[in-house]
């Protein structure tokens, strides 16, 4: 199986404050991967890390095989951010330009959207069930429609490793059960490898296939059904209760 | 209108106003839109030291304004301080130049007054060509980034992760407003050029759906005010830069309207 992030001894802190203590693992191509963890764990820092906008760190970083210092295959990553980050509703950006947005890692100087592009865009839409929201602001739309566009703006690359921090905020329930059902089907049926940061830790019997659970170093890393009896996570009851680790 | 200045007005104001529209919808979407005034501001001392040492205002503008510009963005990053920040010590520093080098050269003359309100009805043929020239120049460079500059303005640190260099894109944006701010003074004058930079775009956003109609409303917007404007000063005997700013100000009464109404 080809190894498509690999992480070695990765440490990372601000100033003094470690964030991040010799964290390693290795994801597989085909793995959906939940990323858990408690606040101020250091989830999101990792992922910055991974995607190389969170500075210097010490320790082994690797996409497909290659280091992240000079990466530039990053038309083969998706992200999608956090939706706080996420932007400015008064932009006037229509749906299509937000996507086509997703396609400039593909290009070097100067970076055109061409005709096929456009075509993709569409594609992309389709497969998000938003075709009709082409021309629409992105303003304008509800959360889901939102997130929607935002995951078709990491889709239309066809990325092979897909990453996503903290999806389902904003959205409600029926949306959630949706929109995580849309990530399990482009798992499964596209083979995307598939990185997911959530602190809803239900979604972990349901849809991963590896478990990475972090609290600034590694707690656990493995398949789902070993996370609940490892002795390290004793301490999360919130995660494991009394009775699952016994 | 068939007079060789108003027509010198018209062509030479319409260029700059293309590039005010268009760099001013970065600017605003960035709240950016102080660093027009900001590097106005340097103008004047730029415009003051040439007058000093008798050298042509514009070519002598345009180095100092592009200096300030760089600075501005260092102070940025360098000095823990915000952007507003870093536009008000830059844009001191010109002003407080300016004024100097004003009073040694005893007191202000009415070439430096000119400079403040602009006087694009008295603008030269070798000008015209000048502002046609860098204006072609800097509509060229925004083609070349123009995805570059949309994708860092939608969201920077997605930018990032695409690859694209957003300290490189910021310092493009930056200088390109530093060439366009001295060509907008002789339409508008120092005082003036921030309105150039923000009611074409600030009304485009009131109507637009979607960043490429943006772009074309704020520069449909902004031409309009530079032909109407400067025709309305000939016919009125009004200063030509206050009248332009004057139907920008119109034309984004008239999109906020039409928002209101469309609701």
């Amino acid at each position: 199986m080809a190894t498509v992030l690999s992480v070695e001894n990765l440490s990372f802190g601000y100033g003094p404050v470690e964030v991040l203590t010799h964290v390693t693992f290795a994801v597989e191509k085909g793995d959906y991967v939940i990323l858990a963890g408690p606040n101020g764990a250091g989830k999101t820092t990792l992922i910055r890390l991974v995607l190389g906008i969170a500075g210097k760190y010490e320790g082994k970083v690797e996409l497909f095989g290659q280091s992240l210092l000079g990466f530039a295959g990053w038309g083969r990553v998706g992200y999608l951010p956090q939706r706080v980050n996420v932007f400015n509703p008064l932009f006037p950006a229509t749906v299509k330009e937000v996507v086509g947005l997703g396609l400039l890692s593909q290009k070097s100087f100067p970076r055109r959207i061409t005709r096929s592009d456009q075509v993709r865009v569409r594609q992309t839409l389709e497969l998000m069930g938003i075709p009709d929201l082409r021309d629409t602001p992105v303003g304008e739309l509800s959360g889901g429609q939102q997130q929607r566009v935002f995951l078709a703006r990491a889709l239309v690359s066809h990325p092979e490793l897909l990453i996503l921090d903290e999806p389902s905020t904003a959205l409600d329930p029926q949306a959630r059960e949706s929109f995580f059902e849309s990530i399990r089907r482009l798992n499964r049926e596209q083979d995307i490898t598939t990185v997911l940061i959530t602190h809803d830790t239900d979604l972990i019997g349901k849809y991963a296939t590896k478990v990475l659970y972090l609290d600034r170093r590694v707690v656990f890393y493995g398949l789902p059904a070993d996370l609940c009896s490892s002795p390290e996570m004793h301490r999360y009851s919130g995660v494991c209760p009394a009775e699952r680790t016994n | 209108m068939h007079y060789a200045f108003i027509q010198k007005a018209y062509l030479a104001g319409s260029f700059v106003a293309i590039l005010c529209a268009m760099l001013g919808l970065f600017l605003v979407l960035r709240k950016l839109s102080l660093i027009g005034d900001g590097l106005s501001h340097v103008s004047f001392g730029a415009v003051a030291l040439s007058l000093f040492f008798g050298l042509y205002p514009f070519w002598a503008a345009i180095p100092v304004v592009l200096v300030a510009s760089f600075f501005i963005l260092k102070l940025t990053q360098k000095a823990r301080i915000y952007g507003d920040a870093a536009i008000g010590i830059v844009s001191s520093l010109g002003i407080a130049g300016g004024v100097i080098l004003a009073s040694l050269s005893r007191g202000f003359n009415v070439d430096l007054f000119s400079y403040l309100f602009g006087n694009i009805l008295a603008i030269s043929t070798q000008e015209v060509y000048l502002s046609i020239g860098l204006s072609l120049v800097v509509f060229v460079c925004v083609m070349l980034f123009y995805n570059d500059l949309f994708s860092v303005t939608f969201d920077e640190e997605y930018a990032r992760i695409t690859g694209i260099k957003a300290e490189r894109i910021n310092l493009v944006l930056v200088l390109l407003t530093a060439i366009t701010v001295v060509l907008a003074t002789k339409v508008v004058g120092i005082m003036l050029v921030s309105a150039l930079l923000i009611l074409p775009a600030a009304t485009s956003l009131q109507i637009a759906r979607g960043f490429r109609g943006a772009m074309l409303i704020s520069t449909i917007s902004a031409v309009s005010s530079v032909l109407v404007g400067t025709t309305t000063s000939v016919l009125l005997n009004l200063p030509a830069g206050a009248t332009i700013v004057m139907c920008g100000l119109l034309f984004f009464a008239i999109a906020l309207t039409v928002r209101y109404l469309r609701r």
